[in-house]
């Protein structure tokens, strides 16, 4: 398993016969229907979140444009409303929560970990069906009205007073949901019975940490939305008044059990953005990612925080004092493992020999957009600051920092990074790594005025602000950049699927990365490797020394004149800080 | 220029000051940490990118001095940030004992405020400088927030229990209120104005409010209220066999023979007039009937505003005759003069109302005063 | 979990394609399946805690309103339950020891036990839509049928009431069709339950759950103790 770079260039092989993989060994609409390969299910799966993603996008720019004027521009107040639901719980539910899992995980974990499949395949197959039906529930919820409620669906407007498809649409977030937890107990069963000999756990890659980490916040917390929401449905069909303020129910409480489940998702949608982030940092250092146990157990650690950390979501909502300084407290100490990731993946490009192609840029911004992300979530973890903050467009950007700027950020950067795996086919890394700054400009133009909006007071969920007209400017400003943005998300589509019908192929191994998933052949078989592989070697074990001998060959290479170019004296700072 | 992008609040009121104080230095906290890591990131990913001819050996891949170090600081740092932060929550959350009572109702889609006085605002709140005042708030439908950023207050006003917040208001001048807390269809029109006079002034307003004759106080109405439904035919000046006098309650600690001692508050003496078994004081049985579902909220805090002065130098009427007697114009109010002075409020706010309003027609508050009139 | 092992290589072997050995296999439902029974006790656990947080609020109205359960056909229901789960046990048993006739006679003992609980559970809920004790606009009016109750807290039980209990019995509904399914294979022949006793353990151990679940909703909704007074 040595790692021999190979530049992206030297791949295109001319027209041999293909040989057989996971995409060309049966082309029927019902090999793909049927299938029980997990590459395939994360294809079937990458289509349909995408999807999902463009209807939210769509949803957002209307939001955009509406939000030009105080007094609005095309939409009425209700159907404002039902397109910032429709925004919200297409892009949760739908978008982020299984984007990065099943899509990325579902490929990736069974080919990193050495096994021929998931656990549990038909289980798989099951889970992107019941996402299928989900979405289509809810296609014809917005076909039928709408949903009004936001995508917290709060009682007891949810349950009482909301003459909006609330049904429907919590049935289809309770699919969407179980769809998680298959894949969830798949995940867990897969990592920790069907490990590649040798594959211990301190030589799993990060990825598979996250994912692991990830399949646990979702089968703890998942269940308990579910049965949250089913109340609420329980509600409204079967009038049982679980939730009713005027029978003597507690409102409250439904709030306390919906963010049980709803913090932890905030850490479903970002441990997988971590576990790429860790990829794509070491693989494009070419070095082993800086304190590997610290990173490893902070995933743990932030899952498992994750779960006493809800009440911060409700510090003003008739929540004792008490209750919300300890809750408070917690959340700080939550902060921490994430900064933890951020010093580590910083130290890890300190003596790396750092490839500056596109997913690495995607990655580099990860590290600032995300830092921002979580440090603004400290003004809300703050007790004091929260009351002002809470319920505002501060609130709403820190949360796209952190989802968008994280998890999207990430998302796209993995999709870069595997696609020449996925696919076999290799996209212009020139236009992409335009583009990934482009993501950066026009997302930090769209989100940052919000904070600033926020802070001067302009409440979220606002469809006329003629109220507070002073925000205006910080509003055009964020539509303006949120065209930006839209851009930046049409133009991977144009290369990548261009890349499907011209891109030169894909060797096993085009980045010369570190890993199993590089080990067998581009696109891999349908049972992934053609012999189990004995796994001997340590994660991300990139030879510095092999690194800096072929740097020095590339640089005489490329400057015959200069053979002295590299110093290579052996007694630096042992102890070398980064700072 | 710079007027079009405003970068805080106003800040009008006590809190303000040690808020923004938290604010900056979170600010200042996180500009650092992420100044730090960007120039770390682009120094590193300029300095040892592919093809630099840097010294690249002997690589670091685990260091546990460096890992601790960016561990406890910002742990430290946090716990620092959370000190702060709590202490100030806390002062939010723990009003004065002399702040001033106002209570607030929310509707869709519209803030209903009563003074102790019984003066009524619709989305508009007035209040003195330099007084505190303590807002107590119940929902009569969906959940809402009440919401004044240059205040720096926000709460939830949640349906079927009182929530509260106090601030002192530090600066004359008008500001926004807000409802905070999604509530449906026309939840950015919920809101309107927060007035802040010089006490002098405020006393002016207070003493004609705008209104034709002055209002019953909101004693006043609880205490017709409390004879007009019979509640002085058991809870007299002194306790009897059958009913406890409500004398002096507020405040004080009360024992049950079904449940652990509570302090009497506001929430207390709700529960007890809509469910009075919940919490049976100690000695007495479950005579006294349910009012849940007959009482509006509106009934309700009069009827608690009539209570907490009970025994505050307010003398207490024992029987139905000396109660009437002792509240002017009880038929005149009866009969309808509330609308009048309702549309009065509503005309006066008109007047104050500085905000830029660029819708002048505001459905929901037109339709909620006319339902209000058929009620009366 | 030690089992008897099929031989991988022989052609009738129930080995799926993904696992190396029959053993890696039955580790892989073991732990599936109890990862799937933890989503299920976080399930029922929102619930308990909702029901846990009423009761607390409201003892009296809670004690008084659940006189109307009725004690005789929960017990009875609950030893059928109880039964049940013994002849599952019997199932697997039998299973181990590759007797078809006897685990296809405990697995349908287990089934009918199933229906016999649902058909109870019927004529308790037709007792509570005859009294009007059904929550919403139908609910009774009449305080005293009650026994004084406050009217809104006894709605309150019964929506917690006919809304666990129901769950539950989706879940009874969901085990009939699993234990079906089982006997069904069985009674084909099917090699992955025939060759190895572990998916009847499985299915076995779902079954378990739901009638542990029962065990829990049984004292909490019938058998209260008079609160304090």
């Amino acid at each position: 398993m040595s790692a021999t770079p190979i530049d992206n260039t030297l791949l295109a092989t001319g027209p041999v016969e293909e040989p057989v993989n996971y995409l060309n060994v049966d082309h029927s609409i019902k090999s793909w229907l049927l299938t029980g390969d997990h590459k395939r299910i994360a294809i079937l799966y990458l289509f349909s979140t995408l999807f999902f993603f463009f209807l939210g996008s769509v949803a957002a720019s209307m939001i955009r444009l509406e939000l030009t004027s105080p007094v609005g521009m095309i939409l009425e107040s209700e159907t404002y409303n039902k397109v910032f639901t429709a925004h919200g719980v297409i892009m949760i539910f739908f978008f982020l929560v299984p984007a990065i899992p099943a899509v990325l995980g579902n490929f990736l974990v069974p080919l990193m970990i050495g096994a021929r499949d998931l656990a549990f395949p038909r289980l798989n197959l099951l889970s992107w069906y019941l996402y299928i039906i989900a979405g289509a529930l809810i296609l014809t919820v917005l076909a039928t009205g709408g949903v009004d409620t936001g995508w917290t669906f709060y009682t007891p407007y949810s349950s009482m007073y909301s003459n909006s498809q609330v049904t429907m649409s919590i049935i289809a977030v309770f699919l969407a949901g179980f769809s998680s937890i298959f894949t969830g107990i798949n995940f867990i069963v897969t990592i920790h019975k069907m490990r590649a000999p040798g594959m211990t756990w301190f030589r799993l890659p990060l990825f598979v940490w996250a994912a692991y980490a990830t399949s646990v916040v979702v089968i703890l917390g998942t269940p308990v939305v579910a049965i949250t929401l089913l109340l609420v449905v329980f509600e409204r069909v079967f009038h049982l008044p679980i939730f009713n303020p005027e029978l003597g129910g507690d409102p409250v409480l439904f709030q306390h059990l919906f963010w049980f489940y709803s913090h932890p998702a905030v850490y479903i949608m970002i441990l997988p953005a971590f576990g790429v982030q860790s990829e794509l940092i070491a693989n494009f250092s070419r070095k082993r990612v800086f304190g590997y146990h610290f990173v490893a157990f902070s995933t743990l650690a932030i899952s498992a925080l994750g779960f006493v950390v809800w009440g911060h979501h409700m510090f003003i909502s008739s929540e004792s004092m008490y209750q919300s300084v300890v809750f408070s407290l917690i959340s700080f100490l939550v902060a921490v493992p994430s900064a933890i990731k951020i010093f580590n993946w910083t130290a890890t490009l300190y003596k790396g020999t750092i490839r500056l192609q596109a997913p690495m840029l995607y990655a580099l911004g990860f590290m600032g957009l995300f830092t921002v992300g979580g440090l603004t979530g400290l003004f809300l973890a703050s007790l004091g600051t929260d009351v002002h903050l809470t319920n505002t467009y501060f609130i709403v950007a820190h949360f796209h920092y952190v989802m968008v700027g994280g998890s999207i950020t990430a998302f796209m950067g993995g999709l870069h990074y595997w696609w020449p795996k996925m696919t076999g086919k290799i996209y212009n890394d020139g236009i992409a790594k335009v583009n990934a700054l482009l993501v950066f400009v026009g997302f930090n133009l769209t989100f940052f005025p919000q904070f600033i909006a926020g802070f001067v007071g302009m409440p979220r969920r606002y469809h006329y602000y003629y109220l507070i007209p002073e925000v205006q400017a910080y509003h055009i400003l964020s539509t303006a950049g949120a065209s930006v943005l839209a851009i930046s998300f049409v133009i991977p589509a144009v290369y990548l699927l261009q890349s499907l019908k011209s891109g030169p192929k894909a060797s096993a191994n085009p980045w010369g990365a570190h890993g199993l998933e590089w080990e067998t052949q581009s696109p891999p078989i349908t049972f992934n490797f053609t012999e189990t592989p004995i796994v001997t070697d340590e994660v991300y074990d990139f030879d510095p020394v092999s690194e800096f001998e072929q740097e020095r060959a590339n640089a005489e290479m490329t400057d015959p004149g200069n053979d002295a170019a590299v110093t290579h004296t052996g007694e630096e700072l042992p102890s070398g800080g980064t700072e | 220029m710079f007027s079009n992008f405003p970068m805080s609040p106003p800040s009008a009121s006590n809190f303000a000051a040690e808020y923004d104080f938290i604010f900056y230095v979170l600010l200042a906290l996180t500009l650092a940490f992420t100044a730090l890591v960007g120039v770390l990131v682009i120094y590193f990913s300029a300095k040892y990118r592919k093809g630099t001819k840097v010294d690249r050996s002997r690589p670091i891949y685990e260091h546990l001095k460096l890992e601790l170090t960016w561990t406890i600081i910002p742990l430290l740092l946090g716990l620092v940030m959370f000190f702060f932060g709590a202490r100030l929550f806390i002062k939010m959350r723990t009003p004065p004992k002399d702040a001033t009572d106002v209570y607030v109702i929310g509707k869709q889609w519209m803030w209903h405020i009563q003074h102790s006085n019984g003066i009524r605002e619709n989305n508009s709140l007035h209040v003195a400088m330099g007084k505190p005042v303590k807002l107590t708030c119940i929902s009569q439908d969906v959940l809402h927030a009440f919401y004044i950023p240059a205040f720096r207050q926000q709460i939830h006003v949640v349906p079927g229990r009182y929530t509260t917040m106090w601030f002192t208001p530090t600066q004359v001048g008008t500001y926004h209120l807000f409802c905070g807390m999604y509530c449906g269809t026309q939840h950015s029109e919920m809101g309107g104005t927060v007035v802040v006079m010089e006490p002098r002034e405020f006393a002016e307003w207070e003493a004609n409010g705008g209104q034709s004759s002055a209002p019953m106080s909101m004693s006043q109405s609880g205490a017709k209220l409390f004879s007009a439904k019979g509640c002085n035919n058991c809870h007299g000046a002194e306790d009897t066999m059958r009913a406890p006098s409500l004398v002096g309650l507020m405040g004080t600690t009360r024992r049950f023979s079904n449940a652990s001692p509570a302090k009497v508050d506001e929430s207390y003496l709700r529960e007890s007039i809509l469910r009075p078994h919940q919490k049976l004081t100690s000695g007495y049985e479950e005579t006294m009937p349910i009012y849940e579902g007959q009482l509006t909220e509106e009934e309700i805090i009069n009827l608690i505003a009539y209570m907490k002065v009970l025994g505050s130098g307010v003398p207490i009427p024992a029987t139905s005759n000396v109660n009437r007697a002792s509240v002017p114009n009880d038929s005149a109010h009866a009969n309808g003069k509330d609308p009048l002075t309702t549309n009065a409020l509503q005309a006066e706010r008109g007047e104050m109302d500085t905000t830029p309003t660029i819708r002048t027609h505001n459905p929901s508050v037109n339709a909620i005063a006319a339902e209000e009139k058929t009620h009366k | 979990m030690a089992t008897a092992h099929a031989d991988p290589h022989d052609e009738y072997s129930p080995l799926k394609h993904q696992y190396e050995d029959i053993e890696q296999q039955n580790e892989c439902y073991t732990v599936g399946m109890w990862t799937f029974l933890v989503t299920e006790i976080m399930f029922f656990g929102a619930l308990f805690f909702t029901y846990t947080l009423y009761r607390w609020n409201y003892q009296e109205d809670f004690y008084l309103a659940h006189e109307h359960l009725n004690v005789t056909l929960g017990a009875i229901n609950t030893t059928i339950l109880l039964f049940s789960s013994f002849t599952m046990v019997m199932g697997v048993h039998y299973a181990q020891l590759k007797d078809k006739l006897k685990v296809l006679g405990s697995l349908t003992v287990t089934m009918g036990c199933a229906f016999a609980f649902l058909v109870i559970k019927y004529f308790e809920y037709a007792e509570k839509f005859r009294d009007h004790l059904y929550p919403g606009a139908n609910f009774t009016t009449d305080a005293a049928s009650l026994h004084g109750a406050n009217l809104n807290h006894a709605q309150l039980f019964f929506g917690l009431y006919f809304g666990m209990t129901g769950l539950h019995a989706i879940h009874i509904i969901i085990g009939i069709l699993c234990i079906g399914t089982l006997a069904g294979m069985w009674a084909k022949g099917n090699k992955l339950v025939t060759e190895d006793y572990l998916p009847t353990e499985m299915i076995g151990l779902y079954w378990h759950f739901v009638d542990l679940v029962w065990i829990f909703l049984f004292p909490l909704m019938y058998l209260m103790p008079q609160p304090y007074k």
